[in-house]
This record gives structure tokens, sequence and C-alpha cells, in this order.
């Protein structure tokens, strides 16, 4: 799918949802529990999350793939892991600096 | 990507925790959600372009934030110790807009041009009923908020920041909900302020309570510190300076306490190190940050505090007078005047790029076609990437040909012993263009003349960075976010001076 900066995607597999914090030029295969993630508003029977994909999604986390220049924000939990294609992404790692503000 | 999706995220990680207000008696981040979902029906309804906010602190302003960002509409708190005649320009940029207002501004405002004022009363009665449907997908390229820069030396600009870039400062900057329940921060900078928007969406984020003060002042503030077991606080330079010195009258130093940052202006190296000594167990943040950046870009952490403190080598301990490293999200350049990145050690401009940097105001974008923002900054790194900022270019002083900036006169200036305070301005002149004026705040108590001062300055730097005029005061003129206001000194003593003719 092509994806653009903003957008907002929900699971076809868990409770999952995302927004997209940056997009990659090219289209990429954006899946949830081993499935494409759908429009957040996207009416769906619910699929089973596929073997090897079942790692979950925290709140909160960002998950990146800096070589494609992806990287997506958990904006609600769920049980699958968010792949592209069959590569599972990682999280980025959380630079947790002391308040300034 | 809006700054309301923070907020959700909040409702949706820990919907109990009290996010604004008394620990007792707070709103939950559930109930701020659904507070902002109203005024977001009702800001729609209202067809106004902007939502303003003119007032003091207080709990609405989150409400009318997040609201505002829900609806898709632009939030600009403005300044309301604004003079009339600036605040009838500011209005007439927000024409379209509805404005929020303290109960004894709203004739004010209305004599300004405002056409659409609604109390923060009224604002409660108009979100009192549930509302239902959802709210509009909202681009992140949409206008956040709309800031009108403190316009020290010049008339105010309105920065624009879109969504994308407060949500990428959030959310690569803070942990969510990284911090413990107990955590609570008060606020205490102006709204019109980026630190106190920043302020907001930070603490939402990390689950830090924020609890305001309507507007500061010394005795109120270690008051409520204490009585509601404040954690953390962002203060400027003049607010730290009157908290220690309340503190010591008092006796009253407020036990929770243990994080402080400051920023907003230059902050005297005596405070700092008076601050270590006092509140040995408060860490302690020297945030530098812009409006047209989304707030903080680099900071001295706690540890590099302790360290540089406790450093016996003056390169090492120089560090408490720097604002630290940039942040790990950003890449910030010290350039010179053919735009190079120059070596450590050499004074240029600051320039900054990254995914929170703005650098826009209505009507025009001032980034390069790399991205790149111009801070009009000047400032240098040191070998070990800690960047030290040496005041506005445009503060620099014209003397003949010599540029020479106030910062390295005012720091001599301080130091000597019956000094409390310098401002270094340059004042017209006849024969040189400019000369250098300077204006001091004595130690109580303590006695120097001017010839004296010209003689302590003449005799550690160059004799053109000598002061050509020096004004004695009580006190120097800050804003209220504790900016010099230089431009007030120029112009008094410009006067005073009858144009410097004849002066240097």
């Amino acid at each position: 799918m092509q994806l653009k900066a903003g957008t907002r995607l929900r699971s076809a597999t868990d409770a999952c949802e995302i927004v997209v914090v940056k997009a990659p030029a090219e289209p990429v295969d954006l899946r949830c529990g081993g499935h494409a993630f759908l429009a957040i508003d996207a009416e769906a029977a619910p699929q089973s999350i596929e073997p090897g994909f079942d790692q979950g999604t925290q709140l909160g986390k960002r998950y990146a793939d800096d070589d494609l220049g992806l990287e997506v924000l958990c904006t609600k939990a769920g049980e699958g892991s968010i792949s592209v294609g069959e590569t599972i992404l990682a999280v980025k790692g959380a630079k947790a600096l002391p308040a300034s503000d | 990507m809006n700054i309301a999706m923070l907020l959700e995220m909040a409702a949706e990680g820990d919907p109990e925790r009290i996010v604004v207000g008394p620990h007792d008696g707070g709103l939950s981040a559930a109930e701020l959600l659904e507070r902002a979902r109203r005024a977001a029906v009702f800001f729609e309804k209202s067809g106004a372009d902007v939502v303003g906010y003119f007032g003091l602190n207080s709990d609405v302003l989150p409400v009318a934030l997040f609201g505002a960002a829900l609806a898709g509409i632009p939030f600009a708190p403005i300044n309301y110790r604004a003079p009339d005649e600036q605040l009838t320009g500011i209005l007439g940029r927000v024409a379209g807009g509805l404005q929020i207002a303290d109960d004894d501004e709203v004739e004010r405002l209305r004599a300004c041009g405002a056409e659409h004022v609604i109390t923060k009363d009224e604002l409660a009665s108009a979100i009192a009923q549930p509302v239902s449907g959802e709210h509009p997908f909202v681009d992140p390229e949409e206008i956040g908020v709309l800031l009108f820069t403190s316009g020290t030396t010049s008339e105010p600009k309105a920065a624009i920041l879109r969504h994308r870039h407060l949500v990428s400062y959030i959310i690569s900057s803070v942990e969510f909900m990284g911090c413990e329940p107990t955590e609570a921060q008060l606020i205490c900078v102006p709204p019109y302020h980026i630190a106190g928007i920043a302020a907001v969406l930070s603490s939402l984020y990390a689950g830090r309570r924020i609890m305001y003060l309507p507007a500061f002042d010394a005795a109120e503030w270690v008051r409520t510190a204490d009585e509601e077991k404040i954690t953390h606080a962002m203060v400027v330079p003049t607010m730290l300076g009157r908290i220690l010195q309340t503190i010591e009258d008092t006796g009253v130093e407020p036990a929770a306490l243990r994080h402080l940052s400051y920023g907003g202006g230059r902050m005297p190296l005596e405070l700092v190190e008076r601050t270590l000594r006092d509140m040995p167990h408060v860490d302690l943040v020297n945030a530098y940050g812009l409006t047209e950046t989304s707030s903080t870009i680099a900071m001295l952490t706690p540890d590099d505090h302790r360290e540089a403190n406790a450093s016996e080598d003056p390169a090492v301990r120089a560090r408490l007078g720097s604002v630290g490293r940039p942040l790990p999200s950003l890449e910030v350049e010290v350039r010179g005047e053919d735009e190079v990145a120059l070596p450590p050690g050499e004074k240029g401009e600051i320039w900054v790029r990254g995914e929170q940097v703005a650098g826009e105001y209505v009507g025009r974008t001032t980034l390069t076609d790399e991205g790149w923002f111009r801070t009009r900054d000047a400032g240098w790194f040191d070998a070990h990437g800690f960047l030290y900022i040496d005041g506005r270019l445009d503060d620099v002083i014209v003397r003949g040909a010599e540029n020479i900036s106030p910062g390295e006169i005012e720091d001599v200036l301080m130091a000597h012993p019956a000094v409390t305070e310098a401002a270094v301005i340059g004042i017209p002149d006849a024969e040189w263009g400019e000369a250098v004026a300077a204006v001091i705040v004595l130690h109580a108590g303590q006695s120097a003349g001017e010839a004296e001062l010209q003689d302590w300055v003449r005799g550690r730097l160059r004799s053109t960075k000598m002061p050509a005029v020096v004004d004695f005061r009580d006190e120097l003129p800050y804003s209220p976010t504790g900016k010099l206001l230089r431009r007030v000194l120029r112009d008094e003593l410009s006067v005073a001076h009858g144009g410097g003719a004849g002066a240097g």
C-alpha cells in the first residue's frame, strides 16, 4: 500500500491501530499479525494472527525500518507483530530525555 | 497525526490517571478527552477559523488546545500583557477567530477589535452536555498552534507550528506514559509562550499531572509546589532567583520537588551554582529552544550539571554556562557568514534542521531549500559538542567597523563584586555609528562608579569594548518570559544621551 505521513490504519487481526509517522516514497506491504493493515474505518471480518507474527504491539512505541524510511506509532495495542512483508519491524530505541518544558 | 492524538493515546493507555489540576478533584485523561471532544463540536459550530486564548493560565487551556486540534482549527494563545495598540494589530490578524477570555478582559478585547468573545464560564456551560459523532481527519500539515513571537526587537510575528512539528517533537523526546503517577508539574510560564504549550503536550504524553499557577508569583509558587507535592517545574531565570530567595526567607522548601528545568534567557552562573548548592537533590536541566523549533533543541542534563559542578577542569566547569548538547533527533550547526559550518571554538550563527523545526511565519517560510532554520542566535560548540549561546545576532553592536557582542562585556561586568546584573547595548553615536553603553544593577549596599567599571572592562578587554556610558538602575526590564528587553533600554538611553553625539 502507498503510505502517507498522518495516515491512520487498523489491524485486520487484532485491536492494533497505528499512525504513519514517516512514509517511504514507494508502496510497502505493511502488515499486522501477518495480514495487511486496513484503512482505519474499513469494515472487514477479523482474520487470525499468523504463526510467528504474534509478538504483540505496545501503545506509544514507534516501529521502524530505517532503510525503508518507514516509521509508525502504535496508538492502540494488539497481539500481532507489525511487519513489512515477512520482516518484523523493530521497536525504535526510545531516547528517554529528561523533561525540559 | 495531530496533537489531539497524544491525548487520545493517554486516555487509551491510562484513562483514570489524573492529568490536569489538583490530585484530588483534577481531570483524568478520559475526562480531559471528553471535554476536548465537546469543545471541538462547539468550535466547529461557531464557524471560527482560529481559537484564541486570551488570559491567565487555567485548566481551560488544555481543553481549548485539544478541542481546537480535534476540530482542525488553529489554536492561538495571545499575550494578554500586550499594549492595546499591539493587541489591535494581533487581533486584526485573527479576525475570524473566537477568543476565549478572562471575564475582566472581555471589554478590552472588544475595544481592540475582537468580534467573537466568550468567557471561560460561558465555554464551560457550552460544553456541559455530551456530544456524539466523529471528528474530521486532521492532516498533519494543518496548523496546530499560532504563536505571536515576543518581538523584543521588532513587531510580533505570527509563528506557525503545524501538527507534524509538535507531534514529532513529543514522540521523539518523550517516553509515552514513562513517568510515575506521583509526578506533577507546576506550570507558571505564560500560555502564549512555546514552553507553555510544550509543557502541556510533553507532560500529558509522559503521564505527568499538570497544575497551573494563573501567573507567576514566587510565594504562591513555593506554597503550591509544597501543598500539591509538585515534582517538576520549568522556570525562567528571573523566576528561579525569586523562588530561591523565597525558600530562604520562609524556610519552606517544596519537599517533593526533584526536577527543575530552566531556559528562556541568560541564566547567571552564580544562580545555577546557588541552586546546585541549595538544592542538591533536585535535577537541573538547562533547555535551549525557540518558538520556531517547537521548543527544546539542546539541553544540559542533570548529569552534565553535576559533572561540571564537581570538576576542577575549567573547560568542564564552563559547561554550566552552556545549553548542553543538541537533541539526538536534530542536526545543529554553527555557521559563519559564508554559511559554511565552523569548527569547534569558532563563533557563528546557530542553524538547526529536523522534524520539529517549523521556521515558518504566516505568509512565508524561512527554511532554506535543504530545510535548515537560521536561529539568529550567535554561539559556538566546544570540542565535546556542548553548545554555548552568545546572544542574538541582532544585538551585536557595530562600533566603527568592529562587531562587538554584548555577552562578553556583560560577563566581565557581572564578574565585578559590586555588580549583580548587567546589560550592554549599542546606542546611536555620531562618530562611531554606535557606542557601547552598559546598564548596571548593583548588589544592595555596594557601590561602584562609572569610571571604576570602565577601568574594570578596559583592564580585561580591548579598549573599544569599554562602555562609553554607564547607567545605574534598581532593576532591568524583562519580558514575562525572562527575556531582557534590550530595545527598551536602547530607546531610553538613546534619548537620555541625546543620540549619543560626542560620546566615545
